[in-house]
């Protein structure tokens, strides 16, 4: 039988075999992303990704869509103005926990605390990996890496509390493992209007795996398994991650907050009165 | 479970064992046990898995949602009459 | 194409060169603004959120500078002509981005209105020090347009010459005022929109499929295309090949990058515009550019008085560096000096075109105030009676 992998056609297959490890987990999201946007009703040439530097940066030139591929720590930004030129563009920011959330930390709050109309999927690997092992924001205590080669002392940023302080409508926490949950999370977070965010804890088992004895790809994606509770609703300030600990999977925030556009179209209109005609992009 | 009186899989998986980077995890998490790594390798010295039990496959397709390098995809055989 | 009527304010108004910029870039039809506030240019975009809802655009304050410089980048991507405004500390942030703009081809324009520094500096006064930082302030090889306006007029007027730059070349273009001259009220005519020609933003022809986004033909500049339009395209900063897809090594760099320097190397006559007064026939020919200008020419006026043969050529696009036009005047005039509102910038590219051929003589300023028209003055006469052989002073 001469088939085709039905995902070829979402990816730009004149780039395979990708730049990932044997074992790393970027693979998987990006099955799991086909999947959720095939499951929409969104016509594929709508959708832009935007993605930041690293290995999950690279995330955007696989994918067989308008892509972006910009600087260290700001996709969320150049996200902002995308959407904002054209509404009609279903925007995703896919980078990494380095990437969003030590040099681009204030582009996210800000962008939540908008509640800009993007969806964030975040694969949180716990280090920079195309850099070689350094430690992230995301980090937990103890482990190791090539820039805290004692171990980790910072406590680390617990992701989903963070979104769901600074306003993010949308919180999601699933593992590479959770395939499936992971498909309907992502369908969710993009179908939802207003800003949603999805960390995947994912295996990098070249550096953060290796130098912290945790094994390959698949004993790191066996961790997971064992040591996930799923808990939708869960209070987010309970996801923290500590070193080899459990981890608190789920949807924990699903609500309801005007998003920036319709926002500022609203109390524009209140304000200046009927001669203010709504912003609907620029063209 | 396979269906013991059944003559035909139910699914069926193809693989693209240049592309293989042999994680194993369509092996370890295939629901069925279809897979197991072959003692062949690819030019990048994987070993690519292959179908030891292909009776069993139910075309799920786990295999090719886990699997990071699409290299493997498992379909649903439509039933010929 | 012509400007939008709905945008542009016809008629004559009493502005300063801060709200000029901001009429000129809606006449521009710039409609995405992106910005975080900084002295002296903070008024630009407060009159963009003024007036933008009514003119169908759309402004953020982005939460900084860094932020601003790429939110008008996804803008245009998304389709819009898109500026960003800022002043030193903040021209620093963006350097980054702009060497984002000038890798992936980004039409729009940064308004960098100067004043004093290093550092914080003196944000409520004028300097031209961003000069050489305009030039080469991101890392890597690259060429840049910059503009200088010397009035409120000129910063309307250079504001849509930037937009329609930004789109011939495919380039982030940058607009440097200063807080002379963007906090200076003067009258600005502001003509009807049918006699504002505008440049179209070129977009692609090609079939969905079929797009390479850079590929480009002798003119050096790709076609342009926006997401949505179905064309699936990948844009990066990586040094990428014709199909925008990351290629590194070092003939993909030679091609990328050369391609990107040459389009405005190569049109560097096309896009060069000074400004030029009496420079057939003279001795001293005084080269300056934005607010410095303005007092450049008080001080010819009073050297002609005591009978100098002095001219003058300022500066409209500080880069690329009217080298040629320099050239030619080199081999005919004794002596060049030049006023800046810096301890030397713009002079080392003048020393540069005149390749020894005539005297040069820098009349530095930290900045915080113009020159004195004066010193410019008894620089001239210097420059005009200096015998050839003895040692010049700067």
């Amino acid at each position: 039988m001469n088939a085709i992998n039905p995902m070829s056609q979402y990816l730009r297959m004149d780039r395979i075999p990708h730049i990932w490890c044997s074992g790393c987990g970027l693979g998987t999201t990006v099955n799991c992303f086909v999947r959720a946007i095939e499951g929409c009703d969104i016509p594929l040439d709508q959708i832009s990704v935007v993605s930041g530097i690293g290995c999950t940066g690279r995330v955007a030139g696989y994918l067989k869509l308008d892509s972006f591929h910009t600087t260290h720590g700001r996709p969320i930004a150049f996200a902002t103005g995308l959407k904002l030129a054209n509404p009609k563009l279903k925007v995703v920011v896919y980078s990494g926990d380095g990437d969003l959330f030590s040099i681009g930390g204030n582009h996210f709050i800000h962008a939540a605390r908008r509640n800009m109309d993007m969806t964030i999927i975040c694969v949180n690997n716990f280090t920079y990996g195309m850099t070689g092992g350094q430690v992230t924001p995301t980090t937990p205590i103890d482990a190791v890496a090539s820039t805290a080669p004692y171990g980790n002392f910072e406590d680390p940023f617990n992701l989903p509390y963070l979104a769901d302080s600074t306003g993010a409508v949308y919180v999601a926490r699933w593992t590479t493992f959770h395939v499936r949950q992971l498909i309907k999370s992502m369908k969710e977070a993009i179908q939802k209007k207003g800003f949603s965010f999805i960390e995947i804890i994912s295996p990098c088992p070249t550096l953060y795996g290796r130098r912290n004895r945790l094994g390959d790809g698949l004993e790191m994606m066996q961790f997971y398994k064992a040591n996930s509770t799923i808990q939708n609703g869960a209070d987010t300030r309970d996801a923290v991650l500590d070193f080899k600990g459990k981890i608190l999977c789920g949807k924990f925030v699903d609500r309801e907050r005007p998003p920036f556009l319709e926002n500022y179209n609203t109390k524009m209109a209140e304000r200046i009165g009927p001669t203010f005609k709504p912003y609907e992009g620029v063209l | 479970m396979p269906d013991a009186k059944r003559k035909q899989p139910r699914g069926v998986t193809t693989i693209n064992v240049e592309l293989c980077k042999g994680c194993g995890f369509c092996i370890a998490f295939c629901p069925a046990d279809v897979l197991e790594f072959s003692a062949e390798f690819n030019s990048k010295g994987y070993h690519p898995p292959h179908a030891v039990k292909p009776e069993a496959c139910t075309g799920c397709g786990l295999c090719g949602l886990y699997c990071p390098d699409f290299a493997i995809f498992g379909i649903v055989i439509k039933d010929v009459a | 194409m012509k400007a939008d009527p709905r945008g542009v304010l016809t008629g004559a108004h009493f502005l300063d060169g801060d709200h000029a910029c901001c009429e000129g870039a809606i006449a521009a039809g710039c409609r995405f603004v992106a910005g975080y506030p900084i002295t002296p240019s903070t008024e630009v975009v407060e009159r963009i959120a003024t007036r933008f809802p009514a003119v169908g655009g759309l402004f953020i304050q982005m939460e900084d500078e860094i932020a601003s410089s790429i939110a008008i980048q996804g803008a245009v991507w998304g389709g819009a002509k898109a500026m960003t405004v800022t002043s030193g500390p903040g021209f620093s942030l963006m350097m980054e981005h702009i060497g984002l703009a000038v890798m992936t081809e980004t039409p729009c324009v940064f308004v960098d209105v100067q004043r004093g520094g290093p550092s914080t500096g003196l944000p409520t006064l004028p300097a031209q020090a961003d000069m050489m930082q305009a030039r080469w302030g991101s890392h890597g090889d690259y060429e840049i347009i910059a503009l200088c306006p010397n009035s409120p007029q000129e910063c309307f007027d250079l504001t849509i010459r930037a937009f329609n730059l930004a789109e011939e070349y495919r380039v982030p273009v940058l607009l440097m005022m200063d807080e002379c001259v963007g906090h200076m009220t003067e009258k600005v005519v502001i003509p009807i929109a049918d006699d504002i020609d505008l440049m179209a933003r070129r977009y692609t022809t090609a079939k969905p499929g079929e797009y390479l986004p850079y590929h480009a033909d002798s003119s050096l500049v790709p076609p342009m295309a926006k997401a949505g339009d179905g064309h699936r395209f990948h844009v990066t900063g990586l040094t990428h090949d014709e199909r925008g897809y990351p290629a590194m090594n070092a003939d993909a760099q030679e091609k990328c990058v050369s391609r990107i320097v040459q389009k405005i190397r190569g049109n560097a006559d096309k896009i060069s515009m000074v400004e030029e007064s009496e420079t057939e026939g003279a001795d001293v020919v005084v080269v300056s550019y934005g607010i410095t200008s303005r007092v450049a020419v008080k001080a010819i006026e009073m050297a002609k008085a005591e009978g100098i043969k002095v001219g003058h050529l300022r500066l409209i696009t500080a880069w690329p560096f009217p080298e040629r036009r320099i050239r030619e005047l080199a081999s005919r005039v004794k002596a060049f000096v030049m006023p800046e509102l810096n301890y030397g910038q713009m002079f080392y590219e003048l020393q540069s075109a005149i390749e020894g051929r005539a005297e040069t003589y820098l009349i530095p300023h930290g900045g915080g105030t113009v020159h004195d028209p004066e010193v410019i003055c008894r620089k001239i006469v210097e420059a005009a009676k200096k015998q050839p052989g003895k040692e010049t002073q700067r």
